[in-house]
């Protein structure tokens, strides 16, 4: 099953200079390795920051663009990874490991199963 | 050079060996999280050198030497980045000792003691007993009891963090605690059993899946631990035979219920009902009897009936005596005051099932006011009966048995109020 990794994290914490912060990002590259080497990651991009993007949306034919996303929340999202796992709870124990788990938090959600059919709500 | 053979092996390996080689990479690594990464690198340096290398003779040995060396490297690496990890030092003699099969027993009857551990809920020890020793995913589970995903995940993960925090030791338990902890391994393989047998909720009456696990799960039970015999073990297993051999007979082509003195018997399955008594008789010769061993007993007795009417409902109600004594639950009360009714017609019968509802522990048991209901229309006290058919259909949760209970009461609409019919 093929499970997405959403990395959440408040930047304030992440690009403060401390050395707990620093720990952190160091262990990204070696962490990423381990996984690849492993075979359970399909893919991984981490992101800018919100103030880099942009969000698009088309009402009635005509397309608007606008800065942002601006969230109240003070955690963005950070980045994902793909990764390849049996079930869920291996999918919840691979994202464990992942370095920013410690400074932020990040949402495991499974990819869709096209053999299963759409939710009704 | 890729050859097919070793991507055969492969997949064997896994369906046969993944169970093993995780139950020793627990024991090795000291914990449920270290082992199933540890099994992951094992099969993926299998998948990379099989096919180039060749299957390596004892492939369970290798698997578990690989699993294991891989993860402690990648432990040490990691260690060189963040700062020694406590646990290392202990672990870094990383000699392989040699499995054994006694070593593979032993670890897999850990593993289930420990899914099943009394400090655990009942909800956990089945989640974690399908998932760690049955092998289903977390998705499958949550599937077969119709529950979340994420709630199963949960359970998965609170119960191997309680594990871990109250340190519960990764052992078969010594002699003198084997029957209490056994009893809490046979009751969650029961219960998997029953949740397969008759699901409680949900479409189809029987979910075959999880009662072939749990059958599957007292086969490897009962293996591990013989020598001696554990006769409640054996009786477990011999009466979820029994059960299973009449579970295509239990319902219809419609998926509607039918009853045991409808069911086509010719169509139970003969092999499976041998091979029951004979566990069964294994059991009884212990002499020491348990509630699996006499329901095993009472289920044999209708299993060698050729019908309802020649089935020996005395022995029936003595087996049922006995349960009593060590069993007092108000169900087993129920069943007697049932087989009663059969040995000495329904007055008497109605008698005893009122007097069991007269304690009013089994108010909400749907099947306690449809065993009311089914001897006062036999007595032809249509009106009591369409009452209780009524009070048993509000409480049933499970769409055949509803639909079963409905037609029940459509029957009796039509049925003269004579009291001379049976």
């Amino acid at each position: 099953m093929r499970y997405v990794c959403l990395i959440y994290f408040d930047p304030k914490k992440v690009f403060n200079g401390s050395p707990e912060a620093e720990a952190v990002l160091a262990e990204l590259g070696p962490h990423a390795a381990e996984l690849q080497a492993s075979g359970q990651l399909v893919m991984g991009q981490p992101l800018t920051l919100p103030n880099e993007a942009m969000t698009v949306q088309v009402r009635d034919g005509k397309m608007s663009a606008t800065d942002g996303p601006f969230m109240e929340t003070k955690e963005m999202l950070g980045g994902f990874t793909i990764i390849e796992s049996r079930d869920l709870n291996e999918a919840v124990q691979i994202a464990a490991r992942h370095p920013y788990a410690k400074l932020g938090f990040i949402e495991v959600r499974p990819g869709v199963d096209y053999r299963k059919p759409r939710p009704r709500l | 050079m890729k050859t097919p053979n070793a991507r055969d092996a492969l997949e064997a390996a896994y369906r046969t060996e993944a169970r093993r080689v995780r139950a020793t990479l627990i024991r090795l690594l000291g914990g449920f999280d270290p082992a199933e990464d540890a099994l992951h690198e094992a099969f993926a340096a299998a998948a990379e050198q099989w096919p180039r290398d060749g299957v390596p003779p004892n492939p369970y040995g290798w698997l578990v030497s690989t699993g294991r060396n891989r993860l402690i490297s990648r432990w040490r690496r990691q260690a060189q980045v963040t700062g020694a990890l406590p646990e290392l030092a202990a672990l870094s003699e990383a000699s392989a000792e040699p499995p054994t099969p006694e070593v593979i027993q032993d670890d897999e009857l850990r593993l289930l003691f420990v899914c099943c551990h009394p400090a655990l809920t009942p909800d956990a020890r089945i989640a974690l007993t399908l998932r760690e020793v049955g092998g289903l995913t977390t998705e499958e589970i949550a599937r077969a009891y119709l529950t979340p995903a994420p709630t199963i995940a949960q359970r998965i993960v609170r119960a191997k963090a309680k594990i871990r925090d109250e340190a519960i030791p990764y052992e078969v338990p010594t002699r003198a605690e084997l029957p209490a902890r056994l009893e809490s391994v046979l009751a969650v393989v029961y219960l998997i059993f029953n949740e397969g047998y008759a699901a409680t909720v949900g479409p189809s009456l029987t979910r075959a899946d999880l009662s072939s696990e749990a059958i599957r799960l007292a086969r490897l039970l009962n293996q591990l631990l013989q020598e001696p015999d554990e006769p409640e073990a054996l009786g477990l297993l011999a009466l979820m035979l029994l059960h299973d051999a009449r579970r295509t007979t239990r319902v219809d082509q419609a998926g509607d219920l039918v009853l045991l003195e409808d069911q086509d018997r010719a169509q139970w399955d003969r092999a499976q009902l041998t091979e029951a008594r004979a566990l069964l008789q294994r059991a009884l010769a212990s002499r020491r009897v348990g509630p699996y061993i006499l329901q095993a007993a009472i289920a044999d007795l209708h299993a060698e009936a050729p019908d309802t009417a020649s089935t020996d409902w005395s022995q029936i109600v003595a087996l049922y005596d006995v349960l009593r004594r060590v069993d007092p639950s108000p169900v087993v009360a129920l069943n007697r005051a049932v087989a009663l009714g059969m040995r000495d017609g329904p007055e008497a019968g109605l008698l005893a099932v009122e007097a069991v509802l007269g304690e009013g522990a089994l108010d909400e048991y749907h099947l306690a006011h449809a065993a009311r209901a089914d001897l006062q229309r036999r007595l032809g006290l249509i009106e009591a009966a369409r009452a209780s058919y009524q009070r048993a259909l509000q409480l049933a949760r499970q769409p055949a048995e509803q639909r079963f209970l409905r037609a029940r009461l459509a029957r009796l609409a039509a049925e003269p109020a004579d009291p001379t019919r049976r």
